[in-house]
């Protein structure tokens, strides 16, 4: 199947980008990062650049890939990342457009490459949490409902891919950082800092330049990882909560 | 003494965040919810023919708010301030918005959101405009052709029979109706309220309640151009 691909190419982080168009003869089971690779391996046999674009695992569990197809993160196939979209998914004579994420907390470094190290500072910014080391405890030590183990674990499913970020259109992170707060003050485990991690974890998005969420909903029709807005509503909920009961240390009454 | 200072820097720091201003555009926002529906429940008694005295019910309705006095501009304070906090909060959002994407992109799908959500920014500042353009009609009478002060039913209908008014009101409306339908569910998200079994109540709630604005508000109107009120 033949395809016209029309790609940002931007040779670093400070250099101005442009869209270039490409042809290129892929086959439907490919997938879509195995038809960029077709496309670099053109690319270098004529002496030109290859496109960048970031990968890892190509099993859609990594987080490391992603941007945008015809303006939707990951492209057409809900809950995938790009390296698991097939090129079944598409005809002959189709017409892509490619860009890398777009955000101020997201700059560009080179071609479809963005960098995330924001998301690993809002990742520290969320600490600790004060679960026992050393000896692997029994399994069922800290009971915890099923129910919220689900829960914990549907928005544990985050990779960080930024997909959210990239769809959302004031490039808020907050289904990121809804699902990393959720994903611990769902659990026991998670409570004891449960306060300082949502004021901590959602200054630090605030920090890092991203944008408010709005409750469009963008983010969660194109995470790959189907995580719902309840998160965010989550999040708020700790957020608020936080805003008014959290004590700085110090704040102690001294009578212990 | 250290107890204020260390709960206004609270305040403070609560309305830098995002979140914190969300939560002050939820709250302010379903007070001028509650407004709205108020306002167009008095309004419909438009439609109420002239009582036993020879007065158009909705003259002796206003006469009687009028005479509320105190309670009345303390009402009114109350409003203005919610509208000022609810536009305040939107414009320093919008201004990290912009900061947050200053490169689009150059073709950008939808893959879910509603029309309304992703209008919010240009229906808030029109239907800013056609609140105070309303103001200055039926409230002040300066922009009003026959404005005869406590004689509202008369102001209304003789306000309406200016089709370009007409028109106005209910693009007005409209555009209140998509902020309405994406705001009442959405103020809920910015509470920290959502859950799989009532959000969805909540969002064909919102199209009821905006639905029903819209019909009732624009109703007036439309009576007067057809010559149904006169």
């Amino acid at each position: 199947m033949q395809l016209t691909l029309h790609i940002w190419r931007q040779k670093s982080a400070g250099a101005r980008g442009k869209m270039a168009t490409y042809q290129v003869d892929a086959n439907e089971h490919m997938s879509f990062l195995e038809m960029l690779d077709v496309l670099n391996e053109q690319l270098i046999s004529s002496g030109q650049d290859p496109v960048a674009f970031d990968h890892d695992c190509r099993e859609g569990i990594c987080g490391s890939c992603g941007f945008m197809i015809n303006g939707i993160a990951h492209g057409p196939q809900r809950g995938t990342t790009v390296c698991q979209l097939h090129m079944r998914h598409f005809k002959a004579g189709d017409e892509l457009w490619l860009e890398p994420w777009r955000a101020s907390a997201f700059p560009v470094v080179k071609d479809l490459v963005v960098n995330r190290s924001a998301f690993d500072r809002i990742i520290q910014a969320g600490g600790f949490i004060t679960a026992p080391t050393g000896n692997a405890v029994d399994g069922n030590t800290i009971p915890v409902a099923k129910k919220y183990a689900d829960r914990s674990m549907d928005a544990a499913a985050c990779i960080g891919c930024g997909a959210c970020v990239a769809a959302c259109p004031n490039a808020s992170a907050s289904l990121f950082t809804g699902a990393k707060i959720s994903h611990l003050g769902l659990l026991p485990q998670g409570q004891p800092e449960r306060m300082e991690r949502a004021l901590n974890m959602v200054g630090q998005t605030q920090e890092e330049g991203f944008g408010n969420c709005g409750n469009i909903g963008e983010c969660e029709a194109v995470c790959p990882k189907s995580i719902r807005l309840e998160v965010i509503a989550g999040m708020n909920l700790d957020y608020l909560k936080a805003s008014v009961v959290w004590r700085p240390a110090g704040e102690e009454s001294g009578a212990g | 003494m250290a107890t204020t200072t260390v709960s206004l820097q609270r305040t403070a720091r609560f309305y830098d965040s995002t979140i914190g201003k969300k939560a002050v555009m939820a709250i302010t926002g379903l007070m001028l919810f509650g407004f709205v529906l108020i306002h167009l429940l008095g309004n419909l008694q438009l439609f109420l023919p002239l009582d036993a005295s020879g007065r158009y019910p909705i003259d002796i309705y206003a006469e009687k708010l009028q005479h509320l006095g105190g309670l009345l501009w303390i009402a009114r304070g109350i409003l203005l301030g919610a509208v000022i906090l609810h536009i305040w909060s939107s414009i320093s959002l919008a201004r990290t918005q912009m900061k947050a994407r200053p490169t689009g992109y150059s073709k950008k799908d939808n893959a879910h959101s509603s029309y309304a959500s992703r209008t919010m920014w240009i229906s808030g500042p029109i239907i800013a405009c056609f609140l105070i353009y309303h103001l200055l009609h039926f409230t002040g009478g300066q922009v009003h052709p026959d404005f005869q002060p406590g004689n509202v039913y008369h102001n209304v209908v003789r306000g309406f029979q200016q089709w370009p008014a007409a028109l106005f009101y209910i693009v007005g409306m409209l555009l209140l109706g998509g902020h309405l339908e994406h705001g009442f569910w959405s103020l809920f998200q910015s509470l920290g309220v959502s859950h799989p079994r009532y959000t969805p109540i909540l969002k064909m709630g919102a199209k009821a309640f905006a639905t029903l604005i819209v019909v009732g508000n624009i109703s007036m109107p439309v009576s007067v151009l057809l010559g149904i009120v006169k």
